[in-house]
């Protein structure tokens, strides 16, 4: 549990099986996940460059946990439900939000982005380790809506809720396993150990792995190779599968590194060495399961041509979403403040907008 | 130490502050997220623990209930902790530990056990951030008993005020006007005594209006002095420098003069320090008013996006507006 993390897909792109965690390769369409774990990398590749162009504000990069958000979200049925973290953008991608609808909260057009209730994918959360009680709340309602345990597979559901490893540190994490444990709650726990909470690195918050930690509230702790995707696949799918079947959580730790300084603000050169950045590059989620693809025969120039594709159209969509994104209207810090708009509110709304349009 | 003048930002005089601090005690412990081998997300404790140790300057675990808790044991080991939370948005986990246990404790104990627990929070909009980094949670201290609220708005007090809370016995929620970080100014580490934590200053004199605002507002409200003076108006501005307890002596004087109060401040309007400056005034001084007293603050919503900011902070523009609807009245 503590040890080394089970890893089906190794760096050099082999499939081994493991009886620690049984998976079948023919039981996903590996090619999806290629596609998705490389429109996850452009979506960070865009991002990061426009926010050098001065588009974005601020942009936390997944660079190197593709294999650990796209494995996690590979293993949802529609009707499971995602409480992200701020890094989420593979997950958000495979749950149909509009990657262009991740880019508001970074260039400050709004504090949201998207509906959350329409793609089972709830809005980022900055907070560090709130999400983790939104989800066992949530994961309390399945149950008392019966849609736990029944066998049903358009019935069952559960909760996928992502944090970091140093969100293990809030106290609010802590009250999220201990609730989650006494009602067995249909909730997993998905920690991208990406090593460093801005520049803490892991043994600040602890001294046993993640997944140790799950054995102290009384469920299932599981270590995975973060960047295998095969692995993370797995490991979630099972975590679901137990947790839809009313069994109860899971704390899945994806062992992984977080490549690119915390956000494009962070100056990672204080904190860490580039020779430990190589180190992780070298071991990189996408490269090893294209290895795999290559060797298997799954690649073939039809296909190749057909992700960059996507991959160049997603990228324009990105660039020229970003820019249009509507700027928000001058009214609407005051709106959905409340359900009805209080008195006061309301005179402090039309001193403001008086004030703004005798400034136009 | 011999006292020198030199130039520079808020943030390296509040490390100036800092590490005079802890050179002159030895109990006086940094605790924090960052703020080791990183410096701090803005860099004020840049360099300290490399001087210090890091015994003295600890990078915490992510938890903000942590540093805030285990500072008020270390405290009452007889250690003066100063804690540093990351954003103003993330104070809320140390909310408990400081509202039921910091605040309370010299009370509970009967003066037995004071906490001289300092709480440095950068605070306030206007860097373009992602939410929860740019609000004003001092009306939130302010109404808690047992704490003293302040917030320099220059290099010198930074420097000076920093010193000043870390040698209260009392516990201090030190709000850093993070905007105007790199805001340079002179700082003299003299060792004559500075103003009180607890006083405000008149920054400007004037006999006309008073304005009164703190931390971030002060140079917007100096700017909108300037402007005001070349109409003819002469406007009092007075720097807070302390929410609580608020030096409303010098408010009152002030307003015997002039006969006019406005009140910034970037934090929202309701049950806010303007509403408290208010009835205080109008407690002590209401012969006095020639006009009702004028808020201009934040919206009673939430911080907007950063792409509304601007319009939505009391800058100069609304503070003229202010000052006018005072005059006009
Ligand atoms: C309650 C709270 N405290 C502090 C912060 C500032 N902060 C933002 S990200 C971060 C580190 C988070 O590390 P981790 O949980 O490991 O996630 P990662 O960023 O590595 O994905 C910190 C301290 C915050 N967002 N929320």
């Amino acid at each position: 549990m503590n040890g080394e993390p089970i890893s089906l897909l190794n760096a050099g792109g082999n499939f081994t099986s493991s009886p620690e965690l049984p998976f079948e390769t023919d039981s996903t369409d590996v090619l999806a996940l290629y596609n998705d774990m490389l429109m996850a990398r452009t979506v960070d590749t865009e991002a990061i460059a426009l926010q050098r162009q001065g588009e974005l504000g601020l942009w936390p990069s997944m660079l190197g946990q593709e294999a650990a958000q796209i494995g996690a979200a590979h293993a949802l049925n529609p009707r499971d439900i995602v409480f992200p973290t701020y890094r989420e953008h593979g997950v958000a991608w495979c749950r149909g939000v509009d990657p262009v609808d991740l880019l508001g909260l970074f260039r400050g057009t709004t504090l949201g982005g998207w509906n959350p209730t329409e793609n089972n994918f709830n809005l980022y959360t900055l907070v560090i380790g709130a999400q983790t009680l939104h989800a066992v709340g949530y994961a309390m309602g399945i149950l008392r809506d019966g849609d736990v345990g029944t066998g049903d597979p358009d019935r069952d559901r559960a909760v996928l809720v992502f944090l970091g490893d140093g969100a293990l540190s809030e106290g609010e994490t802590n009250e999220a396993f201990v609730w989650a444990a006494a009602q067995n709650l249909p909730v997993v726990f998905f920690c991208q150990n990406n090593q460093w909470a801005i520049s803490a690195p892991y043994s600040v918050q602890s001294r046993v792995s993640v997944a140790q930690r799950a054995q102290g509230y009384g469920f299932k702790g599981v270590r995975v190779d973060g960047n295998d995707v095969f692995a993370c696949l797995a490991a979630t799918r099972e975590a679901l599968a137990a947790a839809r079947a009313g069994q109860g959580p899971t704390l899945i730790e994806a062992l992984t590194y977080r490549r690119n300084p915390h956000t494009t603000s962070d100056d990672d050169g204080r904190y860490r060495t580039l020779a430990e950045n190589d180190a992780w590059a070298a071991l990189d989620p996408i490269d090893r399961l294209r290895t795999y693809l290559q060797s298997t025969g799954l690649l073939n120039d039809a296909n190749v041509e057909d992700i960059s594709r996507r991959g160049k159209a997603l990228a324009e969509h990105l660039r020229a979403g970003c820019r249009a994104l509507p700027f928000p209207g001058h009214a609407s810090p005051f709106q959905n403040t409340y359900a009805d708009l209080p008195d006061e509110l309301e005179r402090q709304m039309n001193e403001h907008l008086e004030f703004v349009e005798a400034g136009e | 130490m011999t006292a020198v003048t030199s130039r520079m930002p808020i943030a390296h005089a509040l490390n100036l502050g800092l590490r005079h601090a802890m050179e002159a005690d030895e109990k006086v412990t940094l605790i924090g997220q960052d703020i080791g081998q990183l410096g701090g997300v803005f860099r004020v404790t840049d360099g300290l623990q490399k001087t210090f140790g890091d015994h003295r300057v600890v990078d915490s675990p992510l938890g903000e209930a942590g540093i805030v808790g285990s500072a008020i044991g270390l405290a009452m080991a007889g250690y003066r902790p100063v804690c540093e939370i990351q954003f103003d948005g993330f104070v809320f986990p140390a909310m408990n530990q400081i509202i039921t246990q910091l605040a309370k404790y010299r009370h509970r104990s009967e003066g037995a056990v004071t906490l001289p627990v300092v709480i440095r929070i950068p605070v306030g909009g206007g860097i373009g951030a992602i939410e929860h980094h740019s609000e004003s949670p001092e009306a939130y201290f302010a109404h808690t008993a047992g704490l003293k609220v302040v917030s320099p708005s220059n290099p010198q007090d930074a420097y000076d005020m920093m010193r000043l809370a870390i040698r209260s016995n009392d516990p201090v929620i030190f709000l850093e006007p993070k905007r105007n970080y790199w805001l340079k100014g002179d700082v003299s580490t003299s060792t004559t005594t500075p103003a009180d934590l607890d006083k405000a200053v008149t920054v400007r004199k004037g006999t006309d209006l008073t304005l009164v605002t703190y931390g971030a507002l002060v140079p917007v409200a100096m700017k909108a002095a300037d402007v005001c003076q070349e109409e003819g108006r002469n406007i009092d501005v007075i720097d807070l420098r302390s929410l609580s307890p608020i030096d409303d002596k010098a408010v009152v004087a002030s307003v015997q003069r002039t006969g006019r109060l406005v009140v910034a401040h970037e934090a929202s309007r309701s049950a806010g320090l303007g509403a408290e400056l208010a009835a205080r005034i109008q407690d002590e001084a209401f012969h006095s008013l020639i006009s009702p007293v004028i808020r201009v603050t934040g919206y009673d919503t939430p911080y907007p996006a950063s792409r509304l900011e601007e319009e939505w902070l009391p800058g100069l523009d609304r503070i003229l507006d202010g000052i006018d609807r005072s005059f006009t009245y």
